[in-house]
């Protein structure tokens, strides 16, 4: 490498991390009546890092000796999280200023969150991977505890420190007996080691048990869910809208690599184990799912049995070199669908929580005549995490159910058990239709207002979420782009 | 010609979808004319579309015709492919007349809550994809329009049906996306047991021709898109989503439901599981054969346990797809041609049903057979008269277009191409059982509804006969009923090549 350090490589979270320093500090000599500028300047640093992530689209750089890497792969997921910040950001705004928070520490906070997802992108280390985990979470907990007069918000962020802390110290572990036995910390070198004598050893085996929970905390898998439902309703609702978007993606980006690239040796091994946790995490979220009366109860939910269906994938690795470039493809894709569609329902939600701050599924009634376009992109956004056509859920199902028949055997059942359980979640996804359609609402009809932040953003996402839904190429060229599985 | 064999068929499968976003985004009013008037106009330019085809279309072969092939997804190798053979155009035609009479109908009657925008709206999209499965030849592609139909119709029956419309509505999409989901599996193990791996429907019944997949995968696959088509269509014991929805659904939803989707099922059975899966096919006719006479001769006798007028004709339904069943498993020539003949008469004569019960409940204000009390010959002998001759052609009375398709299938039962001779001479027997208690449910229930005399109650209610609107869309049904009936070569011979050149798989 001619230049010693390359700057352009980490220019997206340079811009990212002087923009949150930029944040805390302007904050300290804002008057409170002025105390939301920290928006703007938060939403102009996502927007400019998202500029500097484009420009190094098509690049392959490595820095720190190969554990900071900055590839297709990487830029996809930056891109994808600095368009979650600036959503996040925009559904923030009018949230924070009406509900009396402390805007410069939220906006420092979340844009910490963000950097941490950005690193992830690019970790191909241990050590990187543990940083941005810990970057991401950290800053987390006491963005959940933000409404401290709320003893559920207290809760919220205590049950999420508390299960994080734990998996993590396991994940840890995990990560030092890897060390130990290989030698390394590069994601490379341990796939090298992994093939060797060393992958067969029980130690080794543990080892990648071992940090596998610390990621299933992170993506909400079963037995590490529990958190997400407390979490999420305590939560101001933008950020359960990042915990279920941002947060879980960073976890699956990381997984990938770590499982696709690093640990692909012992796949035999581990693959079974995610079957399990695939099958448990979706049955759990879905049938817990159906007893909800909260929306954002309901949607904690709903994206733990989400996150069943990505994980799904990860039980087919290790059978054929095409078998796992079309599960790590139906993975990325995965999240990438179901981050638009997510973000579009929490944009409604966040929306309807001015009027309705209980938000209960019967506070939806009528939404059908009171804010007809912002019910038909809800009632899109929910069909779509159904996974129904013509909408783009339903292309995230598909690559998943390729990529399982592909496999054969074992994916065959998996397919089966994952077509049972969108059907499931129908049930609970038309809940929230029903309401907002077909119940009867008392006369006279009250209009409702969504801010214009939420609207937007439930605008973008719907007409995503069709256009997808009609043209998925739109997106599924992304995946195979990103699908180098360092071999 | 170039541009209109491209175009005809896009034109005319989008042309709906185009005019439901028109008519969702135009302006409301009192009684929302424009909306209207843009859906009779959509759907007619759909429907002069269609009838142009008919006329291009060459009747001597059994090529596909208006086929268009461009890239859709390649990650996955999935075009977008259409076109139309004898087989799809009479049910795609079907689809875009029922269609556009049920937006005829619509001009006048618009169901509770009213909200007639939304109605239409959604109407012109099933019209989408209902037209657009019958010319699918790409696995991908037919998915995506058979599943385009459930939303909109999941919204008729919740948002426009009658008391137990909830129910209805939820049950609907439960039970058809259920058995749809394992169709999707099974089409993408259709995929993956290609060489080379495709989704195009026509490679893949090429395939089964000349080199087809092994018999244990056949007989799994076809296990998985069995379950896709069987609730559709549907078969016994899978029906039981049908007379909840058919009954709770507004006029015009039920019409399509039983008019065209059901047709769905039954198309998906000869166009995808034979020819592709002939082995599997082979190994299952018979069972499919047992299961369709038994609904045959369950859904007479549930039809004569029936109170609800309405939901009496929902369980006719079930029987008389059961003849298009029974016809499909018996693989032959004349069975297929006998379930398509009972697809498009059973299309017809049903669609025209429910109509004229839309308009008898719009009148009398109940459907219960009690309530109404009989005597309607007298008071609106028009409405009576209509009722009672669609009914007499949905009996399968000689002459009309009920009967070809019922004693086609019969007759094929005689002779299947399939080993198990005596068990379809069996089930002929038994469906000719069901052909006479047909006929008894249907004259009770005329005696019951047009007979007789006017109850004390209704002798001075001022009731209104048919009215002109509802002249106007459905005397082409009533027109179709009898020319079917008296030439029924018009359908018969448009499907013989293409009919011909799918079972010669079964004859080997």
């Amino acid at each position: 490498m001619s230049v010693p350090f390359d700057l352009h490589a980490v220019l997206p979270e340079i811009i990212l991390a002087a923009t949150l320093l930029v944040v805390l500090f302007v904050d300290l000599f804002l008057p409170v009546e002025r105390k939301w500028w920290a928006m703007p300047i938060s939403f102009a640093g996502a927007v400019a890092a998202f500029i500097a992530s484009l420009t190094l689209i098509g690049s392959h750089r490595s820095l720190f000796g190969g554990s900071y890497v900055v590839d297709n792969y990487a830029v996809l997921f930056k891109v994808l999280f600095e368009i979650t910040a600036m959503v996040v950001l925009l559904l923030c705004f009018r949230f924070l200023r009406e509900g009396h928070y402390y805007q410069g520490e939220f906006y420092f906070l979340l844009l910490c969150s963000f950097l941490g997802c950005m690193t992830m992108a690019s970790a191909r280390d241990l050590l990187m991977l543990f940083i941005s985990l810990e970057l991401v979470s950290a800053p987390g907990f006491v963005l959940a505890g933000m409404r401290k007069g709320d003893p559920r918000s207290n809760e919220a962020a205590l049950k999420f420190f508390l299960i994080s802390v734990l998996s993590t110290a396991i994940m840890l572990y995990g990560m030092s007996l890897i060390y130990g036995l290989t030698g390394t910390t590069r994601l490379s070198g341990i796939a090298v080691k992994l093939a060797g004598p060393v992958g067969s050893t029980n130690l080794a085996l543990a080892a990648i048990l071992f940090v596998v929970a610390g990621f299933a905390f992170k993506v909400s898998a079963f037995p590490f869910q529990f958190w997400a439902p407390d979490t999420y309703e305590g939560a101001p609702v933008p950020v359960a809208a990042f915990l279920s978007v941002a947060s879980k993606a960073a976890g699956f980006v990381g997984l990938l690599q770590l499982m696709f690239h690093a640990f692909l040796p012992a796949a035999h091994f581990w693959a079974p184990i995610f079957a399990i946790l695939s099958l448990f995490t979706m049955f759990m979220g879905n049938l817990v799912a159906l007893q909800q009366r909260q929306v954002v109860r309901m949607m904690a939910y709903s994206s733990i049995a989400q996150a069943g269906y990505m994980l799904l994938p990860f039980a087919l690795a290790g059978y054929s070199l095409s078998v796992d470039k079309a599960a790590f493809s139906s993975v990325v894709l995965y999240i990438m669908i179901y981050a638009v569609t997510n973000l579009g329902a929490f944009a409604v939600i966040v929306g309807m929580s001015r009027d309705a701050p209980t938000l209960l599924i019967g506070d939806f009634a009528g939404l059908g005549q009171r804010a007809p376009a912002i019910a038909i992109a809800m009632a899109t956004c929910l069909v779509s995490l159904a996974g129904i056509p013509p909408t783009a859920g339903f292309w995230g199902k598909f690559f998943i159910f390729t990529a399982a028949i592909d496999r054969g055997g074992v994916g065959g059942w998996l397919a089966a058990a994952m077509v049972i359980n969108s059907v499931i979640s129908l049930v609970y996804y038309l809940g929230i239709v029903r309401s907002m359609w077909l119940e009867p609402i008392a006369e006279p009809v009250r209009p409702i207002r969504i801010p214009a932040g939420a609207a937007l953003v439930a605008g973008i996402a719907t007409v995503g979420v069709l256009v997808i839904g009609i043209y998925p190429q739109l997106f599924a060229h992304f995946p195979p782009l990103t699908a180098v599985l360092g071999r | 010609m170039g541009g209109w064999d491209q175009w005809a068929v896009t034109l005319a499968v989008f042309l709906p979808a185009v005019g439901a976003i028109f008519i969702a985004l135009s302006r409301p009013s009192e009684e929302d004319r424009l909306a209207r008037g843009m859906a009779i106009a959509f759907t007619g330019a759909a429907l002069a579309i269609g009838i142009a085809m008919l006329f291009g279309f060459d009747y001597g072969t059994r090529q596909m015709q208006f086929q268009v092939v461009t890239r859709w997804i390649p990650a996955v190798h999935a075009g977008y492919h259409v076109g139309v053979d004898g087989i799809s155009l009479p049910l795609f035609e079907l689809s875009l007349l029922l269609s556009f009479l049920c937006a005829i109908y619509s001009w006048r009657v618009i169901p509770n809550p009213g909200k007639a925008r939304g109605f239409l709206a959604l109407m012109l999209l099933l019209e989408t994809g209902m037209a657009g499965t019958f010319v699918a030849l790409d696995l991908v592609l037919f998915f995506v329009f058979w599943e385009t139909v459930l939303i909109p119709m999941y919204f008729m029956i919740g948002i426009w049906g009658s008391g137990n419309r909830q129910y209805a509505a939820i049950k609907f999409f439960l039970y058809t996306l259920l058995g749809s989901v394992f169709m999707l599996l099974g089409f993408i193990a259709m995929y993956f047991a290609a060489t080379p791996h495709t989704f195009d429907i026509l490679a893949l019944q090429r395939m089964a021709a000349t080199n087809p997949f092994a018999r244990d995968i056949q007989l799994l696959i076809f296990a998985g898109v069995f379950l896709g088509f069987a609730v559709k269509v549907p078969m016994w014991p899978f029906h039981t989503w049908l007379p909840d929805a058919h009954t709770e659904a507004p006029t015009v939803g039920s019409v399509l439901l039983a008019g065209i989707l059901l047709k769905m099922g039954g198309y998906g059975f000869i166009r995808i599981a034979l020819p592709i899966l002939p082995d599997a096919a082979r190994t299952w006719a018979p069972w499919i054969g047992i299961l369709a006479t038994i609904a045959i001769v369950y859904a007479a006798l549930a039809c004569l346990a029936q109170r609800d007028l309405k939901r009496l004709i929902a369980f006719s339904s079930v029987g008389h797809m059961g003849f298009v069943m029974l016809g499909i498993a018996t693989l032959s020539p004349i069975g297929i041609n006998a379930a398509l003949f009972g697809m498009i008469a059973h299309g017809l004569i049903t669609g025209m049903l429910f109509f004229e019960i839309g308009s008898i409940y719009d009148r009398y204000h109940t459907r219960q057979i009690a309530e109404l009390g009989g005597g309607m010959l007298l008071k609106v002998p028009y409405l009576a008269f209509v009722f009672a001759f669609t009914a007499i052609a949905s009996m399968g009375l000689p002459g009309l277009a009920g009967f070809w398709g019922e004693v086609l299938s019969l007759f094929s039962a005689y002779q299947p191409a399939v080993q198990n001779v005596a068990l379809f001479r069996t089930l002929m027997v038994f469906g000719g059982i069901g052909t006479v208690l047909t006929a008894g449910y249907i004259l009770w229930t005329i005696q019951r509804v047009a007979m007789g005399t006017l109850p004390e109650a209704r002798q001075h209610e001022s009731i209104l006969d048919v009215s002109r609107t509802e002249w106007l869309a459905w005397v082409p049904l009533l027109a179709g009923v009898v020319i079917l009936g008296l030439i029924p070569g018009l359908v018969t011979h448009t499907a013989n090549e293409a009919i011909g050149a799918l079972v010669r798989v079964f004859v080997r």
